[in-house]
């Protein structure tokens, strides 16, 4: 048994762990985290994709003891993640599920393409898709799931630095009327100049 | 698939990798990104009794640029090659290799000292690295040895590595006129190993052509008489003779449908360089 410690979604887990055990296993069987999902086992379905300091990361393709000291987040660890609230929302929207097996992959990874591509198109998400298995769907619904999340991402993201600029130039206005204010106090306050009357 | 249980240890140095490495009568296998060789392990199709865990080594993680050359770290992934973060000096080639390989998910481990050193015939880099002309350093209890790529490369999963030597990095000779190249690769699935992976380089408009064709025979071969009636002047339906002449050298146990799929990925990546 080998001793890890790893930072699984902001909490920090240590352990003891069999060299030969998969990170996937360690998270569905020791930490009960059983939204990662293990299809085949040799990285070709995509299922059990988390995220392993930052990057996207197939668990039954890393080792547990390989994990010591990193950083990793599950589709648990991801509740109130904004790009995962709105792929959850045009999940349902879209119907981009049925039996929902792949499902927690298919977030994982979708978050990923987001965050790498900016309202990517069809093609490319159907490109950057292409390591994660479906049997229900016929991908069809995926796709434009996360083409929707990635305009409704773009948006947000919009919505949200007009409303930061807005702030911004309101706080500049409050600070040049207050400077002005300033000014015309110290004017009115100051005595007047010998001289001048 | 479960795979059968091993020791594991993650040196701090090269050196006490090396010595991990060649510890006789054990069963070692080093690992980087594991995403050969975890799922051989899966499979049971490889056995270890002690795995190394190379992947912390900062040694093998430098790039760096000479002026006639670069070295790629033996730690670098696909990923990494993939978002340009080494210099691409060879008009995008690394690139769009790198960007073919797998899924995101494996390439943000795979590494390319990884993939050279398991030498499957229907890997990328190996290809690659072979038409670049590029040369492994390699690391062991005998010191260092500077070897080309296309003779590191034995055969099937077979290299010169030998217990407790570590591939280094690669060093690829920089050319002073800008590549032109072209990348063909057939799989059955977008991800998938290739069946049929064909580079075609050349230096310039008239330089040194160099076609390397993959996963045709146990490693990556460079199609010579190609290359010098490329260099004469041929082209197109031209060239099919000496695809034909070079591929009974480079797969002589092609069948009819498998000879058609190499000619047509050898004739795309021709048609892809001149175009450039």
């Amino acid at each position: 048994m080998t001793a890890i410690t790893i930072d699984l979604n902001g909490v920090r887990i240590a352990d003891d762990v069999e060299p030969r055990q998969s990170l996937a296993d360690f998270l569905r069987e020791r930490c009960g985290l059983t939204a990662t999902h293990l299809g085949c086992e040799h990285g070709a379905c995509g299922a059990c994709t988390v995220v392993v300091d930052g990057k996207a990361t197939r668990s039954c393709l890393s080792l547990a003891v390989m994990s010591d000291g990193r950083v990793v987040l599950t589709l648990e660890g991801l509740r109130n993640d904004q790009i995962m609230d709105i792929l959850r929302r045009q999940f349902h929207e879209c119907h981009a599920l049925q039996c929902g097996f792949c499902t927690p992959g298919m977030l994982i990874m979708a978050r990923d393409i987001l965050q790498r591509h900016q309202s990517p198109d069809a093609n490319t998400v159907r490109h950057e898709l292409s390591g994660q298995i479906c049997r229900c769907t016929g991908y069809a619904n995926i796709v434009k799931a996360v083409v929707a999340a990635g305009k409704d991402l773009a948006a947000a993201q919009a919505h949200a630095l007009a409303g930061a600029l807005a702030e911004a130039e309101a706080l500049i206005q409050a600070e040049v009327q207050a400077r002005v204010d300033d000014q015309v106090r110290a004017q009115e306050d100051a005595p007047p100049k010998p001289g001048t009357e | 698939m479960k795979p059968a249980s091993f020791d594991y240890v993650r040196p701090k140095t090269v050196a006490e990798a090396s010595v991990a490495l060649g510890r006789k009568g054990v069963n070692t296998a080093a690992i980087a990104g594991g995403q050969s060789l975890i799922p051989m392990l899966n499979l049971r199709v490889a056995f270890a009794d002690l795995l190394v865990d190379l992947s912390r080594l900062d040694d093998l993680k430098v790039v760096t640029r000479s002026p006639d050359s670069i070295w790629i770290g033996a730690l670098t992934t696909h990923a990494a090659i993939e978002d340009g973060k080494v210099p691409d000096l060879f008009n995008g080639l690394l690139k769009r290799v790198a960007g073919q390989i797998s899924y995101r998910a494996v390439r943000n481990h795979g590494t390319i000292g990884g993939s050279v050193a398991l030498a499957d015939p229907a890997a990328d880099w190996p290809c690659c690295l072979i038409a670049l002309g590029a040369t492994v350093r390699v690391v062991g209890r005998n010191g260092v040895r500077v070897q080309p790529v296309s003779e590191f490369v034995r055969g099937q999963y077979e290299t010169t590595l030998s217990a407790g030597d570590i591939v280094m990095g690669f060093d690829v000779p920089t050319p002073s006129v800008p590549t032109r190249w072209g990348f063909s690769k057939v799989a059955r699935k977008s991800g998938a190993f290739a069946q049929s992976i064909a580079i075609a380089t050349a230096l310039g408009r008239s330089g040194r052509v160099n076609v390397v064709l993959g996963a045709a025979g146990p490693k990556p071969r460079a199609l010579r008489t190609v290359a010098e009636e490329l260099e004469g002047g041929k082209s197109g339906d031209e060239l099919r003779p000496a695809i034909e002449a070079d591929l009974a050298q480079v797969a002589p146990g092609a069948d009819d449908y498998q000879k058609r799929m190499h000619t047509a990925t050898v004739l795309r990546a021709i048609r892809d360089m001149r175009t450039q």
